[in-house]
């Protein structure tokens, strides 16, 4: 079984983040650089599972500028068995449309059993990257997974929405991509950090995927217009005179906050 | 000294990884570690996955095998939350496992490292009693030969991770023919009869790291049990493990005073007074300045100290130095911390209180101040006095 992960670094959300308001670019370099918190959880999945299950191999592939290669062996420190990076200055400011392209070669390169991405990232949130990759793959998606189970036929989980709960199953291969529900990633071990040095990172430019992609044809989705979310208002300031109680279920219900 | 089994590359992500753990894993867990005087499990759990019991002990026993500089660096960034999280593999790196890691037999290390390294075996360092704190060679504990090992009596306070500790080295006089009676160290399991380990004590700050009184009532051990396998061997093995475990409590003072500098820095840039910022009263910059002092000081004394060390330059007077230095820098800094937050330093929910009461110990434990100036002052002269 092999799995690839599909792994991204994102701005720290931890810290403030900062989009560039010319090119509608995260501005990545004024803010630390880390694998995407829902990339960890995706990772967290597939090491785990590979664990339990000899024979898994688990790939991380990304779609970055090679500066990103040390928030990618993050995933090898953590227990992934080798990274593909595919960096290519011709994929700058590559679309959701272009990324998918790029990544399906990929993918098709290395070969998969499954693949595993998050929803959508904590940057673009784009979150169709997964739904592209099943058409140009012609592969099954179950997207917005909370639970995956896995077995070497198919893959079952389920995804929660609003009053319901599905439980989706696809035969391998296919994509899934999880949610923020997943557990939380483990933190990469002092040997696991040191062992990642030694484990294979391949970094592949579009040409070495051998695939048909014109990375200059024209955009398929352009942004017209972006603008920095206006400045937090002042908030409201309830006065207890004895009534703060009513007040605030006032203000909860008002705003659809219950 | 044992070069470094991790190349400065490995290092730096290592640290960085630590770094991470201890913002995302452990601050977080700060109040709670404090209010129910415990270390929850899962914490445990996941400094043993990321290695934190073994990192001063050598690959080849499963560690992770740092040098002292490299130790002492992890333990400025150790020292950056509740002191009570490095206690918990303190004893194991530190004074216990280097005992057998620096003077036990090839078959004490194979049985013991391992498990001491991962996390799986707490050690434990027993030498302290009431009357033999600062001077232990007037111990009581006394070790008596049988036929096949000995027999082990007497009574230790302050263990720390007694409670949890799977075993001792327990440090007990042994009086030879001649009637002359001098300290070894002993590998005891605390499991074995005759052990008994009181409550844990209740102490001023620190909570969740636990210390209690030990008991050894005639325990028998067989003959491997002695440290290196003959006797001659434990008031070094003391005072050497004694001595490179004070370059990690000046780093875990540097640590702690960063922290009380950090946080102190983030309130004065936003609590006012009136409508002004109280980090624009000069008086309050005065206290960040000598706050800030300290640490870059402390810093640089602690891994000049750590390279003098590591090189056998100086492994006597400046592991003294600097714990001596640092403990007290670091006192001083986490009271300007406390007045640098006026009130609020004196209310629990601010780190500062505590850090307040933690760090007090520093100055106490593996060697009090006083203890270092003894060490600093007579081994100068005896320098002094060799060169004449
Ligand atoms: C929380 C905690 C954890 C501890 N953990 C351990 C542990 O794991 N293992 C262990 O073996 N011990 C441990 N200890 C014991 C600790 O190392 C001793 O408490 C310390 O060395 C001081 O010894 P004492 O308490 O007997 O004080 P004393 O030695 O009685 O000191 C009292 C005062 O006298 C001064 N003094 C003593 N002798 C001299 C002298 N010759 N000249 C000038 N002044 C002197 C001291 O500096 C001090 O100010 C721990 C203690 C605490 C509080």
């Amino acid at each position: 079984m092999r799995i690839v992960v599909l792994v991204k670094e994102a701005p720290d959300t931890y810290g403030e983040r900062f989009l560039d308001l010319e090119t509608g670019l995260a501005d990545r370099n004024k803010s630390d650089r880390v694998l995407d918190e829902i990339v960890e959880r995706a990772l967290e999945y597939a090491i785990s599972y590979a664990e339990k299950h000899e024979g898994t191999e688990v790939v991380a592939l990304s779609m970055a500028t090679e500066d990103a290669t040390a928030s990618v062996r993050k995933a090898l420190a953590m227990g992934a068995d080798r990274a593909v990076l595919i960096s290519d200055g011709a994929l700058v400011g590559a679309d959701v449309t272009l990324t998918a392209e790029v990544l399906a070669a990929a993918l098709t390169h290395i070969g998969y059993d499954l693949v595993i991405a998050g929803d959508q990232s904590t940057d673009g949130a784009g979150g169709v990257v997964p739904a592209a990759l099943s058409e140009l793959l012609d592969i099954p998606q179950i997207t917005k997974l909370t639970t995956i189970e896995l077995d070497d036929k198919a893959v079952s989980g389920t995804r929660v929405i609003d009053r319901v709960t599905l439980k989706l199953r696809a035969e391998l291969p296919a994509i899934v991509s999880v949610t923020e529900r997943f557990p939380d990633a483990r933190f990469p071990n002092f040997k696991g950090i040191m062992a990642a040095k030694k484990k294979p990172f391949e970094v592949l430019s579009v040409a070495d995927l051998g695939a048909d992609i014109d990375v200059l044809a024209k955009p398929r989705a352009i942004m017209t217009e972006i603008s920095a979310k206006p400045p937090r208002a002042a908030g409201v300031k309830i006065v207890d005179e004895g009534d703060a109680g009513n007040q605030l279920a006032e203000f909860l219900k008002k705003n659809q906050l219950v | 000294m044992s070069e470094s089994q991790v190349s400065p590359e490995d290092f730096v992500e290592i640290l960085g990884g630590l770094r991470e753990f201890i913002r995302e894993a452990v601050i977080p867990l700060e109040r709670e570690i404090a209010e129910k005087d415990e270390i929850p499990q899962s914490l445990r759990k996941q400094a043993m996955d990321l290695g934190l019991f073994g990192y001063a002990i050598d690959q080849e026993w499963g560690g992770i095998g740092l040098d002292v500089v490299q130790q002492a660096e992890l333990g400025i960034e150790l020292g950056y939350t509740s002191l009570a999280f490095r206690s918990m593999f303190g004893t194991n790196n530190g004074i216990a496992g280097q005992v057998i890691a620096g003077f036990g037999t090839e078959t004490q290390k194979q049985q013991w490292l391992e498990g001491i390294a991962s996390g799986d075996i707490v050690a434990s360092f027993a030498l302290t009693e009431t009357g033999a704190g600062s001077n232990p060679g007037s111990m009581r504990t006394k070790a008596v030969k049988t036929a096949d090992g000995w027999s082990i009596s007497g009574e230790k306070r302050y263990i720390t991770n007694a409670p949890i500790a799977d075993v001792f080295m327990a440090f007990a006089k042994v009086t030879d023919e001649t009637g002359k009676a001098k300290v070894e160290v002993f590998i005891v399991p605390s499991n074995l009869p005759g052990v008994t380990v009181g409550p844990h004590d209740k102490k001023m700050g620190q909570a969740g790291a636990w210390t209690a009184d030990v008991h050894f009532d005639e325990v028998k051990v067989t003959d491997d049990a002695l440290v290196g396998g003959q006797p001659g061997i434990g008031y070094k093995a003391a005072m050497t493990s004694l001595a490179k475990g004070r370059i990690t409590i000046a780093a875990l003072a540097v640590g702690q005073a960063q922290r009380v500098l950090d946080e102190s820095l983030a309130y004065a840039a936003i609590a006012k007074q009136g409508d002004e910022l109280i980090g624009n009263f000069q008086l309050v910059q005065a206290m960040l300045a000598d706050m800030q002092v300290g640490v870059s000081a402390g810093r640089a004394l602690v891994l000049d100290t750590a390279r003098k060390y590591q090189s056998g330059e100086d492994t006597r007077i400046a592991p003294s130095v600097a714990k001596l230095y640092c403990t007290e820098m670091v006192g001083k800094v986490a009271d300007l911390g406390v007045q640098v937050h006026g009130g609020a330093g004196y209310i629990r929910e601010y780190p500062v209180e505590q850090i307040y009461r933690d760090v007090r110990l520093l100055r106490l434990y593996e060697g009090t101040s006083e203890i270092q100036q003894l060490i600093i002052g007579s081994n100068l002269m005896k320098q002094k006095l060799a060169e004449n």
